[in-house]
């Protein structure tokens, strides 16, 4: 089966009257992970704010089975899982109650054994009934994982994923992310640190601009 | 639209206004001679009011284009939202506080003519109170436009204020009357009462037209700085 | 529309979660209508007479009290993020954190409203007219005060800006919201008041969600 083709065609973006990147171009095929390096400000942030629709793009687009999804954002948005360099997280809720509340704002509904099996992907089964305020950084930013992998969506942004996360819980990304892959999912990293995926496509950002 | 779209762009609008700025100066200094002389000289003392009805010659264009002035904010703001105008951004920047300072000059000299009308400085009189609330609007404008590290952000801010304050206007405008004949009765007096006799009313748009050239041309000249400023601001980056 | 609910689920569970936040504002409006009568002197028929201004104009302050939270700790958190990435429309999601500020902050302002009216004299009659223009009107400050947060969402003085954003644009519902507890003392008609009251309600409802969702999508940029 042929996947159903992402591409991004000459996007470029600027950021207080100074481009960010220019004339970006690549496409991104099921079960394709793509690390986007490059130094800080280099602009791997703003390529997935951009690519989530959150960052206007000055030129080109992105195309998901030939469509513009500017044509579609909501349609488009429900395809994206995002982990931004913020964990997104309500201290005053629980653990539980975070994820159910994420998936709520995605408007579907919780189903349970989903989110149980999130929990034990990322070891926080036994902290569901936690505040999320009491929890570390490093638990803090594995809640955050589990809600990308409770959302089954098919395209996961993540931006620093491996932030504050512990040996242990690296493994568990990386486990979760080749299923992700393994089972036709695509995604973009942004990272510093190795991604865990053997042979990993990269893109280096802030070439052109140092 | 299309006519003016060539300005949306800094470098040719540059142009333009530096082809136009001396005439229109020239012109502005004119028409104000002019006009005064009308106004202060020419025109006749009212009967009821004597020569207190002078004001009016100010006082009159000045609320006109206070409201003018934020009609264009809403303008450029949706320009700036819809079409994403760089110059539009400038311009708003530009022209908000000359309205707000239109706003203030109607506010004053309402004030100075009501001592001797209403034996007072101040009344809540439905057209004053409009007049201070579309005052507060524009203080609110600029201090959006301004409150952010981020130039563009300020300005995309208060783009989206001008519109809704826009929206809000003849809201506001109709409650305050609402409020007004409710409170007090309708003033004896008014500023602008309903039937002008030609004498006074062809100065007065002569006034009122000096009055627009004059807001044109300091638009213009703090779009010239706004975008100077922009240029100094982003020197250091390649451009 | 489950994504509505849910939002609006999770910000009512927080706030109950943290009961002091809505308590101080109530707090702050029984202390600061306290004060008139400080102020002005304890005479009964000046007091009935200032009541409603009093009791209206406290109540826009005491709204706007918790606005600089509605989109801030969102926006501090990340779940801004999460909110603009919902796969349906933003406006709705807007309109259910309007609803959960009306709900913690404006509904119960309705319900004490009354109780410091008879600290001012007011008829019972008043009374209801005061919990009845407050329940139509409190929902338009809580639109009001929500696009003037959207808008200076990590401004520089956020909160006064806020404060000077909000107020102008609340004119025409203070307005009528104490002409119409004023008309009906006077036996005028009340019910054209509150219409025009829920009229008001009605252009913030269909006009702020597109704006506070377009200031939100430009502060996530």
């Amino acid at each position: 089966m042929a996947s159903t083709p992402l591409e991004v065609e000459d996007l470029g973006c600027r950021r207080g009257g100074r481009p960010v990147f220019e004339r970006l171009s690549f496409a991104l095929e099921a079960g394709e992970l793509l690390a986007l390096t490059g130094r800080n400000g280099a602009g791997k942030t703003t390529l997935l704010r951009a690519l989530a629709l959150l960052v206007r793009p000055e030129t080109g687009v992105i195309r998901w089975a030939g469509v513009d999804v500017q044509d579609e954002p909501e349609i488009w948005r429900g395809r994206l899982a995002w982990l931004g360099h913020l964990d997104g997280l309500k201290g005053d809720l629980t653990v539980g109650e975070n994820l159910v509340a994420a998936q709520g704002l995605r408007g579907g509904p919780t189903a349970e054994d989903r989110l149980d099996f999130a929990l034990a992907a990322f070891d926080l089964s036994g902290l569901a009934r936690r505040l999320a305020r009491t929890l570390s950084a490093g638990q803090r930013r594995r809640v955050a994982l589990a809600r990308v992998l409770a959302s089954q969506a098919p395209i996961w942004l993540l931006d620093e994923p491996l932030n504050a996360l512990d040996a242990p819980a690296q493994r568990s990304f990386h486990e979760a992310l080749r299923r992700h892959l393994a089972s036709g999912g695509r995604a973009l990293a942004a990272t510093h640190a190795d991604i865990g995926v053997p042979g990993v496509r990269t893109l280096a950002l802030g070439m052109g601009f140092a | 639209m299309a006519d003016l779209h060539f300005l949306a762009n800094p470098a040719r609008f540059r142009r333009f206004s530096q082809r136009v700025l001396p005439g229109l100066t020239f012109a502005t200094v004119l028409a104000f001679g002019v006009g005064l002389w009308l106004a202060l000289v020419q025109a006749p003392p009212d009967y009821q009011q004597g020569e207190t009805v002078r004001i009016m010659f100010v006082h009159v264009p000045s609320a006109w284009l206070s409201m003018v002035g934020y009609a264009l904010l809403a303008a450029l703001g949706a320009s700036l939202l819809v079409w994403r105008h760089p110059l539009a951004a400038l311009m708003a920047r530009a022209a908000a506080p000359v309205g707000a300072c239109f706003a203030v000059i109607c506010l004053l000299t309402g004030s100075l003519w009501g001592r001797p009308m209403w034996g007072t400085y101040w009344v809540w009189d439905a057209r004053l109170t409009s007049m201070l609330l579309l005052f507060f609007l524009y203080l609110g404008h600029i201090a959006l436009s301004r409150a952010y590290d981020d130039p563009d952000r300020g300005d995309r801010a208060a783009a989206i204020l001008a519109l809704v304050g826009v929206i809000n206007l003849p809201i506001i405008k109709f409650s305050v009357d609402w409020w007004n004949t409710l409170h007090q009765p309708a003033s004896v007096t008014r500023l602008d009462g309903p039937a002008i006799h030609s004498s006074i009313l062809i100065p007065l748009l002569w006034m009122a037209a000096s009055f627009l050239m004059l807001f044109i041309l300091l638009v213009l000249l703090r779009t010239e700085t706004e975008i100077d400023r922009r240029r100094l601001e982003a020197a250091d980056q390649p451009l | 529309m489950t994504g509505f609910a849910a939002l609006l689920m999770r910000d009512l569970r927080l706030a109950w979660r943290r009961p002091g936040d809505a308590a101080v504002v109530l707090a702050f409006y029984v202390v600061a209508v306290a004060l008139f009568p400080l102020g002005v002197g304890p005479e009964a028929n000046i007091l009935a007479r200032i009541a409603a201004g009093v009791l209206w104009c406290t109540a826009l302050f005491a709204s706007l009290l918790s606005l600089d939270r509605m989109f801030a700790t969102d926006f501090e958190d990340g779940s801004l993020d999460l909110l603009l990435l919902a796969p349906w429309p933003l406006e709705l999601g807007v309109l259910a954190k309007c609803a959960a500020h009306w709900i913690v902050t404006g509904l119960p302002l309705a319900v004490l409203a009354p109780v410091l009216g008879v600290a001012f004299g007011l008829e019972p009659a008043s009374l209801a007219a005061l919990a009845a223009t407050l329940l139509v009107g409190t929902p338009t400050l809580s639109l009001i005060g929500g696009l003037a947060a959207a808008l200076t969402l990590g401004a520089r003085r956020g909160g006064a800006l806020l404060a000077l954003l909000a107020l102008p644009l609340c004119v025409p519902t203070l307005i009528f919201g104490a002409g119409a507890i004023e008309a009906q003392a006077t036996g005028e008609a009340f019910a054209g008041h509150l219409a025009i009251l829920a009229a008001l309600a009605l252009v913030a409802l269909a006009t702020t969600p597109w704006a506070i969702a377009a200031a939100l999508r430009q502060a996530g940029e």
